[in-house]
């Protein structure tokens, strides 16, 4: 009976090759759609069982893992919620992640190769791979007052305060913002409840205005347009413009006007520095169609509008210009419109880069990544990407802004500080006559020696019926009580 | 391996003394040992556990309890084949390994592996207690029938007996006698197994009388069917009565293959596999616990959160491993309800990935086919037929649950022979391989230093090769002639 028994063996082997061909089918084949499935917790699992690395500022713990005891050993938790969330992001393993949380993931979960030494000892050792720590530019007194400054008048916007000596940037505000909390929970039902919410607010929650949405820079775009006047070398803060209360636009029955229709203070001309003053659209439309427009691209450029694949490390979305067919595009350009949009950041970074003497640092937000056992591994340093202006337009166009300031209304102006500045007003949407406009507030202070440049946006002037807001009434007490928190100030 | 079998006997001067394979199936277990003792570190580092030299004795004692079963075969069955004891030293290791890690992960539970350990250490002391009470596999035959009685009323309790003391998690196949519950089906299935060696070495006629010929295959008669139909009844009475797909699939397994071997006739086969299928249907219309295992194997997923959680979490924790496995200690296995028992494969799948698996599987049919190989060297019917049934009962039953785990068929109720959780299936188990090792040893063993068999009457030897064999034991086939 041997004939059968061999026989028995090769059906034995057929059974067991046929499982081997079952699991390289269930193993390999649909490894991915397994291990994919939402259904699956294992992935989830795994990224809360690792400590991952913290995100702080200022010895201030923004995002950290504690360990939790239960047998997912790590909760994400953000002790300061909402008012870091458009830094931190949220860390969601059902819903990604956002902000800090995904710019610098490879360093905060442990798999970059600035922690590779470490990992080696780890994997001696035996230990997970721990994440490295995110330590951040970031004054976290200055966010608490750029964030409330925001939110208690329930205001749709963004804050950015740079130090403009560095680059480094001290605080960035945006609302409304939302919880990261609930979105890191170890119940799924609870990260779900959560992002609904998130996502069901009126106004946008989740996304970080300040680099993430561009908006028209109205009337503060007039300081590129200053800069690139002083530059050519043909104007003066002295150069007369037109004064008219509204021109037509070159070659168009299109009209521009002023705001309100006022004429640029009582005389036939108005100078760059009553214009700018005045921020009269009428001059500096005239401006812009004398200077052309290559100028102003040119001066654009300098100060990095247009920049693409900025990362500070946080992805910033590419102000712009827009396309300039004609002189007439270029005079509403000229006022910030048309086509133009800068990010909160980009116009605190143009602020900034006047207040330095010209030169473009480059913005960030890493002041250092640190091991797990907070040994420094890598530090951000000030980094000089360009030359704007030359020091003695920055100077000329300083004295102007000051001269800006001085002439401002409105609230919570800095005792004994000279305080460079611009306010804006933008129309947008489809209906700009009867949608409150954007509105900003870009400073610099002191003057002479600036600690802290800052832009403030606020999205329809706070409030959708304010047809009436404008920059210096909205924007620029939020923007005057960041550079107060500064430089240690009282405000009156 | 060459098996020292088919010497000529007492031809030329006494051959030199035969190597027995003791050294290597020594030398096979240390290094089965070391496997287990790497694994088991590994486990600790994953879960973050101290390392420390108690590991060390935790392998040495692993070592010791089959360096005790060693010196048994060494003792009893020195020439038995020496892969068998290695590859189920390392399996029911690397078993209790990963019933630790799982331990591990479920902390608040009573640690299983404690247990485990004590039912190995029964195991192992059975498989001493068999091979030393058993030196003749031959005098299992003198038994037959009443293991096949014996085996049958095992089988059959627990079906028989109020719920309150057979079933557990839905499935009548327990006695729970006191603290302890036992499945006797595991007992059951090395009783059977006997029985019908018995049976169908003293039977063999009845099964290979001439009957119709249709499609080139030779038929048996219909009233010859009686055996093989009393077999399908019982299986199907196992089923409904225990609601135990796995036992009677398994059973009815066992009963053809042995049927085959027996009679060399694929008929058997046929006529098997087509009341299968009858069976099959029948059990499917009327069932409906069957009903649910095979919509549940069809598609696991489109109940998810509830009968098909189990066998979803296992695929999912199967793909998760992928190749490579996420490491010993490094996945989580826990998440598949019952991974330290009838899941125990996609355990091991999702930490040790599809190699890991791959290798598990080798060494399983390193094991079946040493059995096999005892089978086909053996010089008796009897012998040749039980150790066909074990090795088969060892291939069948994985072949069951790895494909029920893995959706290759529909999920039923058996665990991986050696590794899973559950102490009937291992001490069964081990008196089973004491048993293979038992007829490895008989197929091995050199003729030439068997003592001299006294004369025998040339008449009588003569006519006892055409003799039909009136017991087995009594008659051995011819020496040195494989049947």
């Amino acid at each position: 009976m041997n004939t059968p028994v061999r026989r028995v063996a090769i059906a034995v082997m057929a059974m067991i090759l046929l499982l081997f061909a079952n699991l390289t089918y269930v193993q390999v084949v649909q490894a991915g759609t397994y291990r994919d499935d939402p259904r699956n917790q294992r992935v989830l699992l795994a990224e809360y069982n690792r400590q991952r690395g913290q995100i702080s500022a200022a010895g201030h713990v923004l995002a950290g893992s504690q360990p939790t005891g239960d047998r997912l050993k790590y909760l994400r938790t953000y002790p300061a919620g909402p008012e870091f969330a458009a830094l931190t992001g949220y860390y969601s393993v059902t819903y990604g992640s956002s902000g800090i949380e995904r710019a610098s993931d490879s360093l905060l979960n442990g798999t970059d190769d600035k922690l590779f030494a470490h990992r080696i000892s780890d994997l001696v050792t035996g230990r997970d791979p721990s994440g490295g720590n995110v330590v951040l530019t970031i004054d976290p007194a200055v966010q608490k007052v750029a964030y409330d400054q925001l939110h208690s008048r329930d205001y749709a916007g963004a804050v950015v305060a740079i130090q403009p000596s560095t680059g480094a940037i001290l605080a960035m505000a945006s609302t409304p913002s939302f919880d990261p909390n609930p979105l890191a929970s170890h119940d799924v039902a609870e990260q779900k409840k959560a992002w609904q919410a998130d996502n069901a607010t009126p106004r946008p929650v989740l996304v970080n205005r300040a680099v993430s949405e561009t908006y028209p820079p109205g009337s503060t775009f007039k300081l590129v347009d200053t800069a690139a006047a002083l530059a050519s070398g043909r104007f003066t803060p002295d150069s007369p413009l037109t004064a008219a209360p509204r021109i037509t636009l070159q070659n168009t029955k299109t009209t521009l006007e002023n705001y309100n229709g006022n004429a640029c203070g009582t005389n036939p001309t108005a100078s760059l520095r009553e214009a700018l003053q005045r921020s009269c659209n009428t001059a500096f439309a005239d401006l812009d169609a004398q200077l052309g427009e290559k100028a102003i691209r040119d001066q654009a450029d300098a100060f990095k509008i247009g920049m693409t694949g900025q990362t500070i490390p946080l992805p910033v979305a590419p102000s712009t210009i827009g396309d300039i067919p004609d002189i007439a595009a270029l005079q509403q350009s000229a006022i910030g419109q048309r086509d133009v949009a800068l990010t909160p950041l980009q116009n605190a970074w143009i602020t900034a880069t006047i207040a330095n003497g010209g030169k473009v640092m480059q913005p960030y937000l890493v002041k250092e990544i640190q091991s797990q056992d907070l040994q420094p591994v890598d530090t951000t340093g000030p980094d000089q990407i360009g030359q704007a202006i030359t020091s003695g337009v920055a100077s000329t166009l300083t004295d102007l802004m000051v001269n800006n300031e001085k002439s401002y209304g409105g609230v919570g102006k800095i005792r004994d500080v000279d305080v460079a500045a611009k306010t804006g007003t933008a129309e947008h949407g489809g209906d700009p006559k009867n949608t409150a406009p954007h509105v900003w507030y870009v400073a610099f202070a002191p003057a002479q020696n600036p600690q802290v440049a800052v832009a403030v946006l606020v999205e329809n002037g706070g409030d959708r019926t304010n047809l009436a807001a404008t920059g210096g009434v909205i924007a620029a007490p939020i923007g005057r009580a960041v550079i107060a928190q500064v430089l240690g100030k009282g405000t009156g | 391996m060459a098996a020292p079998t088919g010497a000529p006997p007492g031809k030329g001067p006494p051959p030199a003394p035969l190597p027995t394979g003791r050294g290597i199936e020594l030398a096979l277990l240390a290094f089965a040992a070391v496997i287990v003792t790497g694994a088991l570190v590994l486990v600790e580092a994953n879960q973050e556990q101290t390392l420390t030299r108690s590991l060390l004795w935790v392998g040495l004692a692993f070592l010791g309890l089959f360096a005790v079963a060693h010196l048994a075969v060494r003792r009893f069955a020195p020439y038995a084949d020496p892969l068998i004891l290695p590859a189920v030293a390392l399996l029911n290791g690397l078993g209790l390994v990963m019933i630790h890690r799982l331990d591990l992960a479920a902390p608040q539970d009573t640690p299983l592996v404690g247990r485990q350990i004590a039912w190995t250490t029964v195991g192992v002391l059975l498989f001493v207690g068999v091979l030393w009470r058993v030196r003749d596999h031959r005098t299992l035959a003198r038994y037959g029938y009443t293991a096949g009685f014996a085996g049958l009323v095992l089988l059959a309790l627990p079906g028989l007996l109020p719920a309150s003391l057979s079933e557990v998690n839905g499935a009548k196949i327990w006695l729970r006698i006191g603290g302890f519950s036992i499945q006797p089906g595991e007992f059951a299935k090395i009783l059977l197994i006997v029985f019908f060696a018995t049976f169908l070495v003293q039977k063999k006629d009845l099964f290979t009388a001439a009957g119709r010929r249709f499609l080139g295959m030779e038929f048996p008669r219909p009233r010859d069917l009686a055996p093989l139909l009393l077999a399908w009844a019982f299986a199907l009475g196992v089923l409904t009565l225990e609601s135990d797909l796995g036992t009677s699939l398994l059973f009815f397994g066992i009963v053809l293959v042995m049927l085959y071997s027996a009679t060399e006739r694929v008929s058997w086969l046929v006529i098997g596999l087509v009341i299968f299928a009858a069976g099959a249907w029948a059990a499917y219309a009327l069932v409906p616990h069957v009903q649910v295992r095979v919509q549940v194997w069809l598609d696991p997923f489109a109940d998810f959160d509830n009968r098909g959680y189990q066998i979803g979490q296992a695929l999912f924790g199967l793909g998760t491993g992928g190749v490579g496995g996420t490491g010993l200690g490094a996945g989580r296995p826990d998440l598949v309800p019952f991974a330290y028992s009838d899941f125990m494969l996609s355990s091991l799948g999702e930490e040790l990935g599809l190699i890991g698996l791959a290798a598990i599987l080798l060494v399983y049919l390193v094991l079946i086919t040493r059995g096999l190989r005892s089978a086909l060297a053996v010089r008796d019917s009897f012998g040749k037929l039980l150790a066909t049934g074990l090795s088969f009962a060892i291939a069948l039953q994985l072949f069951v649950v790895a494909g029920g785990v893995s959706k290759l068929i529909p999920l039923t109720g058996l665990t991986l022979p050696f590794m899973a959780y559950g102490g009937s299936s291992l001490v069964a188990n081990y008196a089973l391989v004491a048993l293979l090792l038992r007829i490895s040893n008989a197929a091995r063993t050199p003729l030439s230093r068997r003592p001299a068999a006294p004369a025998v009457p040339l008449a009588e030897a003569g006519t006892e090769l055409v003799e039909r064999p009136r017991t087995p034991v009594a008659a051995p086939e011819a020496a040195g002639g494989a049947s």
